[in-house]
């Protein structure tokens, strides 16, 4: 349903009394409507529905999930013992992982 | 399966189309069936039969081959980042001889302008155009011009018209794709169709990716310089882009196609653009890009004199012809999974979804 | 792109795929709501990558798939009046209704126009006073503060050119209509991504306890998609049906509250037919009274619309995954992706159309790496 696209917002500025910006999608700059964002900042990241931003992107837990998919091999060799491989010990989530071989998130 | 057909009321809602739509002339499956189930019957003989971008005839008398083909341009607006209708309608008649294996050697041009149209507009898009066409070389040596009652046109519409030689040993055809063939394009796709979507009404965004206009007379020629039999197929993937192409090329030639997505040259700013607006390079048009399929021993020496070229210095292979899944376009993804490249239907539109 | 191309990473995807395989023990239907989803399997083939076991079965959460023909008749007819622009997100345009689609009413002169945002269509009133500019708002709960805003602008600003003809649907109550069907197949779901990126996901988890069922919270990217997959049947396999967040990076518990508030500012709940589905209670929004000047269906008196699908096209079963679509009388014979019958035919993502294509692809090719490739073959 719904075809949404991180951007990182460059400018905000106000237009009939609704708070925008311009945000750069890797080159392309659009004109977005911020009203939904109210804590975004120049250099957020934020996802973009229909020229609106819904959300802003929280860049950390995006580097916590790919470490996590990243490692994913690794912790559960640790942690076969449940033949279904279902409840793994391990938290899945942030904290144990270093981030020695953390991809670069990049276009 | 007990559906009666004679009792069949539902209104069956795209089955027939009573009027023609955009979609028709969108280059993609509705082009192709106006083509087959209505052009090709009225006027069929050999040298239509073909589809190729031209026909390709061969002077009574003589074993000399000469490439005809037509094209008309109705770009909206007249002029956008990088190009204008003007290049627009010498080089995609210029690339359509190309695309026959034909080296180009003159133009005809008919308008039919809009009464109202600025003087001034309609003088600027001529002097582009001749501009674009002593860029190749080639005259315009007839023309003609209607003017149609305001509201009866879209400012400008051009027709071109374009003769060509064909060089012996030369022959492309959309049929000769054969298993085990190497499929080239000579650079980025999808710039031309992102850079007019992104000044229109509802669209627009900012960017710096312009048109790719251009003519590939002189990157064919540095194909056959390699071996003129080794070129199989030559197409420009214009409307219906990339996607297109290798469908019609396909279904022509009863072959399977696989595509290496991961291989496909695209600009990023093209690829961000149709992030945002829901689309796929694939099917976005280009005007100034061909689709080589080449003969697989061929293939590295033809990447390099595509290379050598600056209209093809990001030239990439990309995929192969295969004996499977005939009639096919078949994509090897990003995450090196494989999904069914299907022809599109009709013109390409933004999705939320 | 920053935050996209890392999701998509092709070593990290078939990493997630082998765990996949190494965890799952007998054969799971798993529905992904969203459309976008399904667009997102269908485009990079992860359909393909995963094991027999695991069958996907493409939700109802696709606008255009279930905004039902009444409504699209409506536009159809509020397209055709005088002086009337229509505009509309670019999907909607090819979707069938009774006797055509807004692309053909186009052709036929009617001033239909595809925008990017509905804030776009508030310009295009702005700009032709003399018009009335009417924009086709539908979409699930990601689109509509957009809608919201627009009409919420809109009556600030005293346009009196613009109005809305609004489809909005809601996912939880279709989950739940899929969960108390008899016939139901689908033992967890990947929700929605974006939509909980503005609702959160603290309608889920009564949901979750209620039926049983896991529901992971899913984004759009590959990597997303496969590790929503890899989390649904790690809840499955073990038997606990839990609500789990893999889209931690926009999605929250409690959503965007400034984009709720606005919602119910506007909107209002209403029942709401869904394509294929039937009325749904409470699965829907229509704007407030507040603001019933700018509602199209108000504005423009069309009047009763009767309509009537084609009979054979069971698109509402395989949208519920209760059929496959060949199972269907109509699939690849009547219907097929140049005659769509039903929405779930139109784009070449719709559950319809994406079985129609590789259907053709598995028919025609030497069956070199088969069975785990046709969840959606056969």
């Amino acid at each position: 349903m719904c075809l949404g696209i991180p951007g990182q917002i460059q400018a905000i500025f106000e237009r009939d009394g609704v708070r925008m910006g311009k945000v750069n999608f890797g080159g392309v700059v659009k004109e977005v409507c911020l009203a939904y964002v109210p804590e975004a900042q120049v250099g957020d990241y934020t996802i973009v529905h229909v020229g609106f931003a819904i959300t802003r992107l929280d860049e950390q837990s995006a580097q916590e999930t790919l470490r996590t998919i990243a490692q994913m091999g690794l912790l559960d060799e640790e942690c076969d013992t449940d033949a279904a491989g279902a409840a793994c010990p391990i938290a899945p989530w942030g904290g144990a992982a270093p981030p020695n071989h953390s991809p670069q998130p990049n276009a | 399966m007990a559906i009666d057909l004679s009792q069949w009321t539902c209104p069956l809602p795209l089955r027939d189309y009573p009027s023609v739509v955009l979609g028709h002339g969108g280059g993609g499956k509705l082009s192709a069936e106006l083509i087959e189930h209505l052009f090709l019957p009225a006027f069929r003989n050999d040298a239509l039969a073909n589809l190729a971008d031209g026909a390709v005839v061969t002077l009574p008398g003589s074993s000399t081959r000469l490439a005809l083909t037509t094209d008309s341009f109705v770009v909206r607006p007249l002029f956008f980042p990088g190009s204008s209708i003007g290049d627009l309608a010498i080089n995609g008649t210029v690339n359509d001889l190309a695309m026959c294996g034909a080296h180009p050697l003159c133009l005809t041009a008919g308008f039919i302008i809009e009464e109202g149209l600025p003087m001034a507009t309609l003088a600027q898009v001529v002097a582009r155009m001749a501009e674009a066409a002593a860029r190749v070389g080639v005259p315009v040596v007839t023309g003609d011009t209607k003017v149609v009652e305001k509201g009866h046109g879209d400012g400008l519409f051009i027709n071109t018209t374009g003769l060509g030689l064909v060089p012996p040993a030369v022959e492309v055809n959309p049929s000769r794709a054969r298993p085990g063939d190497v499929v080239l394009v000579s650079g980025t796709v999808g710039d031309h169709g992102i850079a007019v979507l992104s000044v229109r009404e509802g669209l627009t965004f900012e960017t710096t990716i312009e048109s790719d206009c251009a003519p590939l007379h002189e990157l064919t020629a540095a194909l056959f310089a390699v071996r003129p039999d080794g070129v199989h197929v030559l197409r420009d993937p214009t409307r219906g882009g990339l996607a297109g192409a290798l469908n019609e090329i396909a279904a022509r030639a009863e072959v399977g196609i696989v595509l290496d997505e991961r291989t496909v040259p695209v600009r990023q700013e093209v690829q961000a653009a149709c992030e945002l607006l829901g689309l796929d390079p694939l099917y976005i048009a280009n005007e100034g890009k061909l689709i080589a399929i080449v003969a697989r021993e061929d293939a590295e020496a033809m990447l390099e004199a595509l290379r050598a070229h600056p209209l093809g210095a990001q030239a990439a292979i990309i995929g192969e012809v295969t004996d499977q899944h005939a009639g096919m376009v078949i994509g090897r993804t990003a995450i090196g999974a494989t999904r069914v490249i299907p022809a599109p239907i009709g013109e390409q539109l933004p999705r939320i979804c | 792109m920053k935050y996209l191309a890392a999701f998509r990473n092709g070593e990290l995807a078939q990493r997630l795929a082998e765990e996949i395989r190494r965890m799952v023990t007998r054969p799971w239907v798993i529905m992904e709501v969203c459309g976008g989803q399904t667009h997102a399997i269908i485009r990079n083939g992860i359909d393909q990558m995963l094991p027999a076991e695991v069958e996907l079965v493409h939700g109802p959460g696709c606008p255009v798939c279930v905004t039902p023909l009444e409504t699209i008749d409506r536009a159809l007819a509020i397209a055709a009046l005088p002086r009337v622009i229509c505009c509309s997100f670019g999907d909607m345009l090819r979707v069938p209704g009774s006797q055509k689609d807004l692309l053909r009413a186009r052709s036929e002169g009617c001033d239909v126009r595809v925008v990017y945002s509905p804030l776009d269509a508030v310009q295009i009133a702005r700009d032709n006073p003399n018009r009335e500019v009417v924009f086709f708002g539908i979409g699930f709960e990601t689109t509509a503060p957009a809608n919201a805003m627009a009409v919420h602008l809109a009556r600030r600003l005293g346009l009196r050119n613009f109005s809305m003809l609004i489809s909005h649907v809601l996912v939880p109550p279709a989950i739940e209509a899929i969960l108390q069907s008899p016939s139901n197949r689908v033992q967890a779901f990947l929700a929605a991504g974006h939509v909980c990126s503005v609702m959160g996901y603290w309608q889920y988890p009564p949901l979750a306890e209620r039926y049983g069922v896991p529901i992971v919270i899913t984004g759009f990217e590959p990597l997303d998609l496969l590790d929503g997959i890899r989390r649904a049947v790690r809840l499955l396999e073990a038997g606990t049906p839990h609500v789990e967040n893999a889209y931690a990076r926009a999605v929250s518990f409690e959503g965007n509250v400034a984009a709720q508030q606005m919602l119910a500012e506007v909107f209002e709940p209403c029942d709401r037919a869904w394509r294929g589905l039937g009325v749904i209670p409470n699965s829907g929004w229509r704007l407030r009274p507040a603001y019933r000047d700018f509602d199209a269906e108000y504005r423009f008196d069309i009047g009763h619309i009767a309509t009537q699908e084609p009979a054979v096209c069971r698109s509402g079963e395989v949208l519920q995954g209760k059929i496959k679509p060949n199972q269907c009388p109509a699939f690849g014979t009547l219907c097929t992706p140049r005659t769509p019958l039903g929405a779930t035919m139109v784009s070449s993502e719709g559950a319809c159309a994406a079985y129609y294509n590789f259907g053709r692809f598995a028919s025609t090719s030497a069956p070199a790496q088969p069975a785990r490739t046709c969840n959606h073959g056969n």
